[in-house]
């Protein structure tokens, strides 16, 4: 018997990203806490390095592994965004770390491994693939929200994100073997042939089954209403750069996942899917714009706010139309830098006593920090979703995939929910500018976030006049989905 | 009586029940959620296994394989950060985890 050694070229970038992750494991160890500038460093470069090596890769479909793992344009622009979201939030924890002493030197590691593992989840194509993706992702943040763990706070934020991510990981994997035991394959593009084989009669009401527990696991990853509960905790309790990291990187592998799974193997049952998906958008929607108007906490509020916004991701998702995915591309490429923008900001308001959780204690921040709060201000509006800023393009995209798939309702919903939602970050830009300082905050030191910050805001303001780039590359890449 | 899939099927879907009731009712002790979520992957274990060997193909039992050593490595990290928390409260009882509301 002779053995094939697979073709590895495709999953460079991960092994790529696993020896570096290893190697500065190695580093840490030998150098110990006073190397972790330099390891956050060279793990921000080293995702910046592998983010080029994706980019670079041919925007055909190829397929290793014996067909578990699979890479084209969609994995290459969803790896992208990842690579990028984490790049950044490594860069944004350091003065964090540094101001509260908690240096530690895995911590840059533990997010080159998550990053890891949602790579491999935005290239599963296996429910294996898919599962040892998710719990690699997941086992890593698990231990990044309990970081800070000398506080009740940051380690019960691990404990419910550990008992609420266990829960969901053992849904998504009875809906797995369920799929697994009623169509005897686990390989989504043989799922997809099998499950096309049933259009006369429909799939078994055993693949329904695991379609809905894998698709409420994953809603799970994403934190969908009703699947959402644990978020407001968890990014409340966990300290803040890596709340600022779950917002951004975690959700948009978990999305890519979701939107694989839901239109490659079970392309054909999107009538069983879309339903459900239809609800998760509206409730999200909905619960993450009211819910977030009586928030006092500012970390809290962005949870909220992370909530809607997978909602309106979901949209994009709902229309069920190559138009649909591109729309919800496009939504997460912006989501991700007004995001990364306003957590900057929320992570540079640090007063003597610590850093700034209250929203009222905003008050002012126009006189004292008149840069800070125009930034915070632009990324606030276009959160709320407000013309010619980036965010406004993002909801009208997946608005108008919604209609041209004739999904009115939902796109009416949506925007009264965005109405609903604009009311508390306008609230935020008030608090800003109109109410009486309540004390000075600390000047900003490291250039790091300033220049981050800079960056986000120009790319916020700008892209009404430059939208092509990002929309063609975002079709390509729902085009390569679909094929 | 002849034992058939129907029986492995419902046996794993009762264990992975009392899983899910495990950790929504227990008011008590976290532990009894960790020995929950163990029961949910050991269930899921049992689903794979009967269906690998209904449909007469290996690829089940490699699932189960892979999912009994992540359910290890799962276990290990829940431990450990539960060892933290009751370093920092003092207790592990369910109903005291309510520093933040919700």
């Amino acid at each position: 018997m002779t053995t094939v050694l697979p073709n590895l070229v495709p999953a460079l970038p991960e092994m790529i990203m696993a020896v570096g992750a290893m190697a500065l494991l190695m580093l840490g160890v030998f150098r110990g806490n006073k190397s972790t500038g330099q390891v956050s460093w060279l793990a921000a470069v080293l995702m910046l390095v592998v983010m080029v090596i994706v980019a670079g890769a041919e925007n055909d479909k190829i397929a290793t592994f014996g067909d578990m793992f699979v890479v084209d344009g969609f994995t290459i622009f969803m790896k992208v965004l990842v690579l990028l979201a984490s790049a950044l939030a490594v860069l944004m924890s350091l003065p964090y770390l540094r101001a509260e002493n908690i240096e530690r030197f895995e911590y840059p590691i533990l997010i080159a491994l998550a990053t890891l593992g949602m790579m491999v989840m935005v290239s599963a194509n296996d429910l294996m693939t898919m599962y040892m993706g998710i719990e690699m992702q997941s086992l890593a943040l698990y231990v990044m929200a309990a970081f800070r763990r000398d506080t009740a706070q940051s380690t019960e934020a691990g404990l419910k994100y550990f008992v609420l991510g266990a829960l969901s990981s053992g849904m998504l994997l009875y809906g797995a073997s369920l799929v697994y035991g009623f169509t005897g394959t686990t390989n989504f593009t043989v799922l997809a042939n099998v499950l096309h084989g049933h259009e006369g009669h429909g799939p078994s009401l055993g693949v329904i089954f695991g379609l809905v527990f894998v698709a409420a696991g994953l809603a799970f990853k994403i934190s969908a209403v009703p699947f959402h509960m644990w978020t407001p905790d968890v990014y409340e309790g966990a300290p803040t750069p890596v709340t600022a990291f779950f917002a951004v990187a975690p959700k948009v592998a978990a999305l890519a996942l979701l939107t694989r799974t839901l239109f490659v193997p079970f392309g054909d049952m999107a009538g069983s899917w879309q339903q459900i998906v239809i609800f998760m958008a509206i409730a999200s929607m909905f619960w993450g714009s009211i819910a977030a108007v009586i928030q006092t906490n500012i970390k809290r509020l962005m949870a909220f706010s992370s909530i809607g916004h997978v909602g309106f991701a979901l949209v994009g998702i709902a229309a069920g139309s190559p138009a649909g995915i591109k729309a919800m591309l496009i939504y997460m490429a912006i989501y991700l830098v007004m995001n990364v923008g306003a957590f900057v900001c929320i992570l540079s308001m640090r007063r003597e006593q610590g850093l700034v959780d209250d929203i009222d204690e905003l008050a002012g921040l126009s006189r004292t920090q008149p840069a800070m709060a125009a930034a915070l201000a632009i990324f606030m509006l276009s959160l709320a979703g407000i013309p010619p800023l980036a965010g406004f393009f993002g909801k009208f995209y997946v608005f108008s995939a919604a209609i041209d798939a004739g999904y009115y309702t939902l796109a009416i919903l949506g925007v009264l929910a965005s109405v609903i939602g604009a009311y508390y970050y306008l609230r935020i830009v008030k608090i800003m500018y109109f109410d009486e300082p309540v004390g000075a905050f600390e000047p900003l030191k490291a250039p790091v976030m300033s220049m981050i910050m800079m960056a986000s805001a120009i790319f916020i303001v700008l892209f009404v006049f430059l939208p092509a780039p990002l929309r063609n590359t975002a079709e390509s890449a729902a085009q390569a989905l679909l094929h | 009586m002849d034992v058939g899939i129907a029986h492995y099927l419902t046996v794993a879907a009762i264990l992975f029940t009392l899983g899910i009731f495990g950790i929504f009712l227990n008011r008590k002790n976290v532990i009894i959620i960790l020995m929950s979520v163990e029961l949910m992957l050991l269930a899921v274990n049992i689903n794979l296994v009967t269906f690998s060997v209904q449909l007469q193909d290996m690829v089940g039992q490699i699932f189960a394989m892979f999912v009994l050593t992540v359910a290890a490595g799962e276990a290990a990290i829940g431990l450990a950060i539960l060892v933290i928390y009751f370093r920092n409260r003092g207790t592990i009882a369910v109903e005291d985890i309510n520093q933040m509301k919700g």
